[in-house]
């Protein structure tokens, strides 16, 4: 196989880039690849030298989305930095990001310390459930007395906690 | 507390009397938390890292171990005083690259650091001297959960504490004990450990982390992982391998002892009489000398009060700690002169080794288990 610039060496370098979400490949000799900095390592993903080789690609694999809603970063910027900008990232990237955690670390869910007030969080939607599904039932058996007293209860856990609702600042 | 009283005076873990401080020079633990609702210090704004600045600070400096703390913008720090934190392990190297919109707040003990709008909204560290990984955890998570009640920070019910990088995520948590094993070194069996503690998925690192040499016979061993484990078992693992790590340096040191003495003393000899008689030492040099001279004091070749100045002179003799005290950066060359000057001076009142003297009481006896 020839060198796709010059033609005539044969290839040495086989470059895979994933350029706008399109895989492009190109075989160059050895020549051809210093002039165009191929080999070069600055022109490496910086991810890939942070987090281990693959990573870059790996990110890519939740496809759809390009771009996190929240902060804007996007895969590229990913490959750049090796960093995400902001917390709903993990959420924009779950896919992708969900491999790369998985050979990163020992296992895949958070067993350790809890801030109290999530803790209060996740306690208080698991109560929430609980009484939705017994508000339906109530609701189906024609107890509207109860159906009633639930519909409270429901209100007042609705009742956002100040500055605890996701997308606002983080200050109490 | 002005800035003078930090360089001036070096903090708790350089007074080395710890638990195993033979061997084991400091125990750090550190816990990455950030903001919900804030983009990560690396991809927000100027103003919105700002805004997180503002937020944070103040609620770091009401912390109850944080009275009469030093407190500071990274903009007011020249460049020596941010290196000279860096040397001291108060500021990550990351965080001294920083100008407007971080902030660093350390107590008075210089045992506690809370680096603001580093690679993350916050970064909590403590750091002690030997073996002491239960104590300044406890120190950390205390500080941690005061912070909690007043900030939001970004939790995921699955992932834990979210980071900007996702080798952090889930406990944000990295502790790391930092290591003397010149043993260990000198008798080649150091591959052999570090290969053995990668494979339980521990790091070992050299003296200032990440893609840093081994300078000095200084090793950090740090945990790997923040996912999948809680902070105790973390914790507890790290203690028990560096427990390992120094029983075999103690093996090490008494199989050399009984079967290489005369190249003990060589290096020890070798190390004493550069030290007391160069005029020009880089800071690598004088770390690999000063690890001899250590362990010559272990090894009772000096008397037990030269632990202290030696001790001294791993720190002062590093770059920013030298210039610190002129007036205007100094070139390399200049460095080097002082440098050596500095350690001809200290010591002067070392007597010289003696060969006789050569002896070393395993302080903690008990064999140490074979590393899985």
């Amino acid at each position: 196989m020839n060198c796709d610039v010059c033609q005539q060496t044969s290839a040495t370098v086989f470059l895979t880039q994933i350029v706008e979400g399109k895989m492009q490949k190109v075989n160059l000799c050895e020549a051809c690849s210093k002039e165009k900095g191929v080999t070069n390592s600055t022109g490496f993903a910086l991810a890939d030298v942070l987090l281990g080789l693959g990573a870059a690609q790996e990110i890519e694999r939740g496809g759809g989305v390009q771009k996190c809603p929240a902060c804007g970063f996007s895969h590229a910027d990913f490959k750049k930095t090796g960093r995400l900008g902001c917390a709903r990232c993990y959420d924009t990237f779950a896919e992708g990001l969900s491999g790369l955690l998985k050979g990163m670390h020992k296992g895949t869910v958070h067993t350790g310390k809890q801030p109290v007030r999530a803790a209060r969080a996740f306690e208080a939607q698991i109560q929430l459930k609980t009484l939705h599904r017994e508000l339906r039932k109530a609701v189906a058996e024609e107890n509207y007395e109860s159906a009633a007293r639930l519909r409270d209860q429901i209100r007042r856990l609705e009742v956002p906690v100040p500055g605890g609702a996701a997308g606002t600042a983080g200050v109490v | 507390m002005p800035i003078h009283n930090i360089l001036t005076n070096t903090g708790e873990w350089l007074h080395g009397d710890g638990p195993h401080s033979q061997i084991v020079i400091s125990s750090r633990v550190r816990f990455a938390r950030n903001l919900r609702g804030y983009a990560f210090p690396g991809w927000a704004k100027r103003a919105e890292r700002l805004q997180v600045l503002e937020a944070v600070k103040p609620r770091v400096e009401e912390l109850p171990e944080m009275a009469d703390a030093y407190s500071v913008f990274s903009q007011d720090l020249s460049v020596i005083e941010k290196q000279v934190l860096v040397e001291r392990h108060l500021v990550s190297r990351e965080h001294a690259a920083k100008g407007a919109g971080s902030a660093v707040v350390i107590n008075r003990s210089q045992t506690l650091s809370i680096m603001i709008n580093e690679e993350d909204h916050l970064r909590l560290q403590a750091i002690r001297s030997g073996l002491q990984l239960q104590e300044i955890f406890q120190m950390i998570d205390q500080a941690d959960s005061a912070l909690e009640q007043k900030l939001d920070f970004a939790f995921h019910p699955e992932l834990g504490y979210l980071t900007a990088c996702p080798t952090n995520v889930g406990t944000g948590m990295r502790a790391s004990a930092m290591v003397h094993l010149p043993a260990l070194v000198m008798s080649e069996q150091i591959n052999q450990v570090i290969q053995a503690v990668n494979k339980i998925g521990l790091a070992v690192r050299g003296l200032y982390g990440e893609g840093t040499e081994a300078l000095g016979n200084l090793f950090q061993v740090s945990n790997q992982t923040t996912l999948g484990e809680k902070e105790e078992e973390i914790i507890a693992r790290l203690q028990k391998v560096i427990e390992q790590i120094i029983g075999h340096e103690q093996n090490a040191r008494q199989i050399l002892l009984q079967k290489k003495p005369n190249t003990l003393l060589d290096h020890v000899g070798r190390g004493y009489g550069i030290l007391v008689h160069a005029h020009s030492m880089s800071s690598k040099e004088a770390l690999n000398l000063l690890s001899f001279i250590k362990l010559g004091i272990d090894l009772q070749l000096f008397p037990e009060v030269c632990r202290q100045p030696v001790d001294q002179l791993f720190i002062e003799t590093q770059p920013a700690h030298l210039q610190k005290g002129s007036q205007r950066k100094l070139a390399a060359e200049e460095r080097d002169v002082l440098r050596a000057e500095i350690i001809r001076a200290k010591l002067a009142s070392f007597p010289k080794p003696e060969a006789g003297r050569l002896k070393w009481t395993r302080p903690e006896q008990g064999e140490p288990e074979a590393l899985e």
